[in-house]
């Protein structure tokens, strides 16, 4: 039995809008490709609009390392290309012509295929991107042997799907993706589920892998958290990682030779009629999921969840690494004397609201900031909810100035923008804590280049 | 309230950039959002976030004052009446405390916010909540018979020199109510300390020493009892003496979870630990005070509630909260009974710290740093 690892800082927001344990299929009538998915590319062009494309044909590579390519999801036309300021790319979006026409791989067992094999396969199907490395949350380097691979098999942030749930009865395409995993590093592959669930038996009977029990709040469920636990991360090492769904259409890909994006996302938050599970293909928009399933009002969506999550529009589409998609009202009021009233319908993480007075109760929250920007003043509070050796006040204002040296010494490489999700949630001073981390990274990142 | 809001998106335009009073921006943001919690919404990072901002920590802070501010009022009233062997109700108390302190409160308040106003608005910041706290502090840690000016002077400095002069609230390295109270101390010392401001308009023949001042100069005869002392009805600053006020001030900052307990308790375990050495030592009459009485006496727990724990000026790490905690308590009582200069030793202890917190941070983090660093050589180094 593996030791459970308890993660004592942290907290769960309360947040309403948990998704049924039930699954519906949408069709979506378009699908995009988001280069602003992936972290630090520069995306180049292999299509133009009206092209014919099957799933799996390239629709751009990344500049900077040619051979990291993305591909289409679905098979149809690129209906159009969109650009935003300064000519970035945003997104690619293909019109489905209902056929699913894929492109060919290949199969192979991938135990018997060279470790070239394996990686020129996942390089060439568009799978590779859903391998990312640790620093910097960029997609992995191909010719680069990582120190381990970590997979969290559970998501603590608000409102999550569940992959034990997700993953069920997908046992022969996880295991399969396992073995490509273990083509592609010496060290561990690390399997991490959560001590409090009813295990999926694809998780508790995966083989090859390290398997570990994590205890307590979010954000337990951060491969980051896991990392520092189990084999922190030091300067010049890379460990990469990937979520379960990915590592399953991975093993799908060697098992039947063709890119199947399909996945199962949780359509979240309280302004969702009846919130429950979604069977999609990557990239979907969202506009077929949510007309019509949500609430009246200045809604809010948001392709991932409400703490890491990117807005989008409601004709918006899924970005690449997400399996939830959720949906909260727009705080845009003005609330006199807000900040004096007693607060029962107000969630905090400090004591200071009545709310606290019922412990279970779930909230209806929205996007207002509750407050104005102001200077760092209270200390001491993010060491809370970030369970990590490291200290992230000295870290962000070490970032703020751009001290190199120091933000190596506090550990930046151990960190992404999600470990500090939390930080920035319960901030008196409403700072934009996760982008300051990410300007960090980058920083960091061009410095080492 | 729809009025109000009307009326306000009607004028705002005016001290916008390019308004009539463009240079009332700060100003006008600050009463505006006095007023309403604004309607921004997130726009990066968390699309939620937490309903606690920097003005409620503020005002539960002030309203942590309140119950040490409200017996401090009614104790000047009873100070003033007991010295001149007067029956007094306990609303004459109130009153005649009222008319003594309201001004105090009023002066402090509109000297620093007016500072504050102006700085905000030459640097073209918002106006920063900060000052709510420390304008209510200043009161309290000031004699009830102090000269209003030498209120106005003090908070003056302490709020340019102690704070703007940094940057303004999160940048000071010292507490801006103990700089107000200890320029008052140093600048004016003939008139602020001995036994005369303590209780307001004395009768002149009344000793009006306060505890420590006893102790200080060997009375102990005068020294009053136990119980007066913990319930506060003994001369003082207006906020400092009773304990059951304070602490329940302690009880709202800690469930709140705005104050430090680390700090508050590390300093009374460091207050304790002097005051045990004192005791075991014995040399004179004042060392043989029991250890615990310290912690009733003078400003020692409205310090270690109230000062100790300003978020800015104490150690920023959890490990050096510790250090910083106990080593104020130790010195408070040091200098308490050591120092024959100022028989309150709080004050001068926690600025002392102040001073040092960041140093105490620095060593924090260098352990970290070298833990982390000794883990990146036990690496083999893959040279690839």
């Amino acid at each position: 039995m593996p030791e459970t690892i308890k993660i004592n800082k942290g907290f769960d927001i309360k947040i309403k809008g948990e998704a049924q344990k039930s699954i519906r299929e949408v069709r979506s009538k378009l699908y995009a490709i988001k280069p602003i998915d992936f972290t630090g590319i520069f995306p180049k062009l292999l299509v133009k609009e009206g092209d014919a494309v099957q799933a799996g044909t390239q629709l751009f590579y990344d500049k900077y390392r040619e051979n990291i390519r993305f591909t289409s999801p679905v098979s149809g036309k690129v209906r159009a290309i969109r650009r935003g300021a300064k000519r970035v790319l945003l997104e690619i979006v293909i019109e489905p012509d209902g056929r699913m026409d894929r492109k060919d791989f290949g199969t192979g067992d991938p135990a018997k295929l060279t470790r070239e094999q394996v990686v020129e396969k996942m390089l060439s199907s568009g799978m590779w991107p859903v391998l990312r490395q640790r620093p910097y949350g960029i997609i992995a380097d191909p010719d680069e042997d990582p120190k381990s691979i970590f997979i969290s098999a559970f998501d603590t942030h608000p409102l999550a799907p569940d992959y034990n749930f997700i993953m069920e009865g997908r046992q022969a395409d996880f295991q399969a993706g396992l073995d490509v995993l273990k083509k592609l590093t010496s060290g561990r592959i690390y399997l991490n589920i959560d001590d409090d669930a009813h295990n999926s038996r694809t998780f508790l009977e995966a083989e090859g892998v390290v398997l570990n029990r994590f205890h307590g709040p979010h954000p337990a469920g951060n491969v980051g958290v896991q990392i520092n636990r189990l084999d922190p991360l030091n300067r010049g090492e890379v460990v990469w990682y990937l979520r379960p769904q990915e590592v399953a259409q991975a093993g799908r890909l060697f098992r039947t030779g063709y890119l199947d994006g399909t996945k199962i996302i949780a359509l979240t938050g309280s302004e969702v009629k009846k919130p429950q599970y979604i069977r999609t293909v990557a990239g979907a928009s969202i506009g077929e999921m949510v007309d019509g399933h949500v609430n009246q009002g200045k809604l809010r969506y948001i392709s991932g969840n409400v703490l890491t999550g990117r807005k989008i529009e409601k004709e918006g589409f899924l970005s690449f690494y997400d399996s939830q998609v959720s949906v909260i009202p727009e705080g845009d009021y003005y609330e006199l004397f807000g900040w004096a009233s007693p607060g029962l319908n107000k969630f905090s993480f400090s004591g200071a609201f009545l709310s606290r007075l019922w412990p279970g109760r779930k909230f209806r929250m929205d996007t207002n900031l509750h407050g104005g920007v102001r200077a760092y003043v209270m200390s001491g509070k993010f060491e809370k909810v970030f369970p990590f050796d490291i200290y992230p006040m000295q870290l962000i204002k070490a970032i703020l100035v751009e001290d190199i040296d120091q933000m190596e010494n506090l550990g930046i490489y151990e960190v992404e923008e999600e470990d500090f999700a939390l930080c920035e949630f319960i901030d008196t001073s409403k700072t934009d804590i996760q982008q300051t981390i990410r300007k960090g990274l980058d920083i960091m990142r061009k410095e080492m280049m | 309230m729809k009025g109000l809001r009307r009326y306000i998106d009607k004028i705002k335009p005016q001290f916008e950039k390019g308004g009539r009073f463009e240079k009332l921006q700060s100003t006008f943001e600050a009463f505006e959002t006095f007023l309403f919690v604004p309607d921004n919404v997130t726009t990066r990072g968390s699309h939620i976030r937490d309903a606690m901002d920097m003005k409620r920590t503020m005002i539960l802070v002030v309203i942590a004052l309140l119950p040490a501010l409200l017996f401090g009022i009614w104790n000047v009233g009873y100070q003033h009446y007991q010295s001149l062997e007067m029956a007094s109700t306990l609303w004459e108390n109130f009153w005649y405390g009222f008319l003594k302190v309201f001004p105090i409160i009023v002066v402090s308040y509109v000297t620093g916010l007016a500072i504050e106003f102006i700085f905000a608005q030459v640097r073209g910041h918002e106006v920063n909540e900060g000052f709510l706290v420390s304008g209510m502090l200043i009161p309290l840690v000031m004699p009830p018979d102090v000269p209003l000016w030498m209120v106005a002077v003090s908070t003056a400095f302490a709020v340019v020199f102690g704070k703007e002069v940094f940057g303004g609230t999160g940048m000071n390295i010292l507490n801006p109510a103990l700089t107000a109270r200890a320029f008052l101390f140093f600048a004016y010392p003939r008139e602020i300390s001995g036994d005369l401001v303590w209780i307001a308009e004395k009768a002149d023949a009344y000793t009006g020493a306060t505890p420590l001042g006893s102790a200080m100069t060997g009375n102990m005869g005068d020294m009053p009892s136990v119980s007066d002392m913990f319930f506060g009805f003994v001369p003082g600053s207006i906020g400092e003496t009773s304990v059951p006020a304070i602490l329940i001030g302690a009880l709202v900052l800690l469930v709140t979870g705005i104050g430090s307990w680390r700090i508050m308790l590390s300093m009374v375990v460091g207050g304790l630990f002097m005051g045990g050495i004192f005791n075991l030592l014995a040399l004179n009459e004042y060392m043989q005070i029991p250890a615990w009485q310290h912690l009733i006496m003078g400003s020692f727990l409205f310090g270690a509630v109230f000062m100790a724990t300003d978020p800015v000026s104490a150690t920023q790490t959890i490990k050096g909260q510790w250090i910083y905690g106990f080593l104020i308590g130790f010195f408070a009582i040091i200098i308490r009974v050591f120092n024959p200069a100022y028989p309150e030793g709080v004050m001068l202890a926690i600025l002392f710290m102040n001073v040092f917190a960041p140093l105490i941070d620095y060593y924090v983090l260098q352990a970290n740093i070298r833990k982390r660093r000794k883990r990146w050589k036990n690496v083999s180094v893959k040279t690839t």
